[in-house]
């Protein structure tokens, strides 16, 4: 028995070896880091001196992180949920159908997801051209002239806002309608046998049954969208960046553009402490999923 | 809800649901209009893109796409992308397997710990190691090299909770029976474990391939060299390079989603999973 015990420890070694390699290396060691230089004035590459708390006492007081934090908020608003209410919305929709149907009209939500960002930005951008974007044709009667989305700060985050909405989702779509498939068949025809409305199945049956499943994809979508760069980059390239700055945008801003490892770093662990607060609830959902 | 026509009022609540059909079909045409215009615009000369507003080109032409493969960086993009995306997916995987497997199966010391580790990257935002993680590969000389670009992108740890998941669900008695036949460890992983069930690990390999393939910002950070960049960067800079030539950059865009709308295409179905066992959701 006792080599059987040695042949497990040594299998186990070799099991989380490469694991243990990778982790260590590109995320334990990073995050270490991470910490250990927000409090130095660092550039990018090289050393810099221990500087105490000064980088996030500045930080506290700098208008763009005060900027950055904010339009990060904002569309988070824009996003989370509204983006929830069109997938559920959708997610009902699509459970009405059956067969090559629904399959055919579940492909054409979906399709957006798997894209890359940049060919979302490339699509996107063309359908805003100013002069030649097939939706100047709605945005013309609604404000009296065309506008150029991109460069005109009031329409920028809604307008990146409702393109995110278009390209993420298909995930909570199907989350929904995984959800929507486990609420029993015999609730509803027993509810519709007593002469419930439409309505009334929605509001006593799906609903109640649903929010689960609600909860799970709103926390998902926070967190996914606190993270929020690609877009907003993409979009504000050329224009003044300052006014639509979100926060990983300015991490890339300071570290890369004017080369402030620490003060980039200080900014990563504000967003990096506001992350985890969040996905701390999102794993305590998830395992009060698994318990059940 | 056929259980609603039950019941007199049969020919309105009919109607209702024709109703609602057919604005579910158009709310579906709708949310796919933005692709269908790329997909006609790329087939269109460029001079027309900006005249025609026809829903079909009407001088149709493969042009654009000609242009992207012969005449620019497009095809070094290509394949520095499935270099990259094919070596994520394979080492991401395995990795995971056997890192779930040694913390659902295995005793050793260590192993708390080890979950701790996985549970602390799945709560901490990859984008907020940016900086370090090019402090880190620029130290090591790997920036503008494929090895560069994959490893920060090995950190998957929803695969390897999924992983550790499905091995716990799996009954204890085929391990007993095969460990009494003297199987090894690795044995019983890659010859009874994973084959129980192809489809998880076909799952994740496409949803990892098709992450990777997506990613952003590492790899534009990792690649600032034309001939290393991956497609999802590139296509971001033909912009500049084509002009205002939105038949050309169409054409580009829809060579660069190619790859993961075929992947999802040909496996709708594991994609569909990959999302619940990530979730935590049953489908």
């Amino acid at each position: 028995m006792l080599t059987d015990r040695r042949k497990e420890l040594i299998a186990a070694l070799v099991l989380i070896t490469p694991f243990l390699v990778i982790y260590g290396w590109m995320f334990v060691w990073p995050t270490i880091q991470m910490v250990t230089i927000s409090f130095t004035n660092a550039p990018l590459i090289g050393k810099g001196d221990w500087i105490g708390l000064d980088n996030y006492r500045a930080l506290l007081a700098d208008p763009v992180f005060h900027t950055a934090l904010w339009n990060t908020s904002y569309f988070v608003i824009l996003t989370v949920v509204p983006g929830t209410a069109v997938a559920l919305l959708i997610a009902l929709m699509v459970s009405r159908l059956r067969g090559w149907l629904q399959s055919l009209v579940l492909a054409l939500f979906f399709l957006p997801f798997i894209l890359p960002v940049t060919v979302v930005y490339v699509i996107w951008d063309w359908l805003t051209n100013v002069r030649f974007g097939l939706l100047q044709g709605v945005i013309e009667p609604l404000a009296g002239r065309n506008v150029n989305v991109w460069r005109t700060l009031p329409w920028f985050m809604p307008g990146v806002a409702l393109i995110t909405i278009w390209w993420t989702n298909g995930f909570s779509i199907l989350l929904f309608l995984a959800g929507l498939r486990n609420i029993p068949r015999d609730l509803y025809e027993a509810a519709s046998l007593d002469g419930a409305t439409r309505w009334q199945l929605f509001t006593r049956i799906t609903w109640p049954l649903i929010w689960p499943v609600t909860v799970l994809c709103l926390t998902i979508q926070l967190i996914l969208q606190l993270k929020i760069f690609d877009q907003v980059y993409l979009f504000a390239q050329g224009g003044r960046t300052r006014s639509t700055m979100v926060m990983v945008q300015y991490i890339y801003e300071t570290a890369f553009q004017r080369n402030q490892g620490g003060y980039a770093a200080t900014v990563a662990v504000m967003l990096f402490i506001i992350v985890a607060i969040f996905s701390v609830l999102q794993f305590q959902l998830l395992r009060m999923r698994g318990a059940r | 809800m056929t259980a609603l026509s039950a019941g007199h009022p049969t020919r309105r609540i009919d109607l209702a649901g024709v109703l609602l059909t057919l604005l579910t079909l158009i709310a579906a045409a709708i949310w796919f209009l933005p692709i269908y215009w790329a997909l006609v615009t790329s087939l269109r000369f460029d001079a027309d893109t900006v005249r025609e507003f026809s829903p079909w080109p009407s001088n149709p032409t493969l042009q654009g796409y000609i242009f992207g493969i012969t005449n620019s960086n497009l095809p070094v993009w290509y394949l520095n992308s499935t270099i990259t995306s094919v070596a994520i997916t394979v080492i991401a995987v395995l990795v995971s397997a056997c890192a779930g497997y040694a913390i659902s199966q295995l005793r050793f010391p260590g192993r708390r710990l080890l979950w701790w580790i996985i549970l602390a990257s799945f709560m901490i935002p990859v984008p907020a190691l940016i900086v370090n993680h090019f402090i880190i590969i620029a130290g090591v000389g790997l920036l503008n090299t494929h090895l560069g670009i994959i490893l920060p992108m090995l950190i998957t740890p929803v695969t390897v909770i999924v992983y550790k998941q499905f091995f716990d669900s799996l009954p204890r008695e085929y391990r007993e029976a095969a460990v009494m036949d003297g199987a090894s460890e690795f044995q019983l992983l890659f010859r009874l474990f994973l084959p129980m069930n192809w489809g998880v690990t076909t799952a994740m390999a496409i949803i990892t391939f098709i992450g990777a393939w997506n990613s952003f910002l590492w790899p534009f950070l990792a690649a600032n060299n034309e001939r290393m960049m991956t497609v999802t960067v590139g296509i971001a800079t033909v912009q500049d390079a084509f002009g205002v030539a939105y038949g050309r950059i169409l054409a580009g865009a829809v060579l660069a989603s190619l790859p993961v709308a075929l992947a999802y295409l040909l496996f709708q179905r594991r994609v569909t999973q990959a999302i619940a066992l990530s979730t935590g959701i049953k489908g």
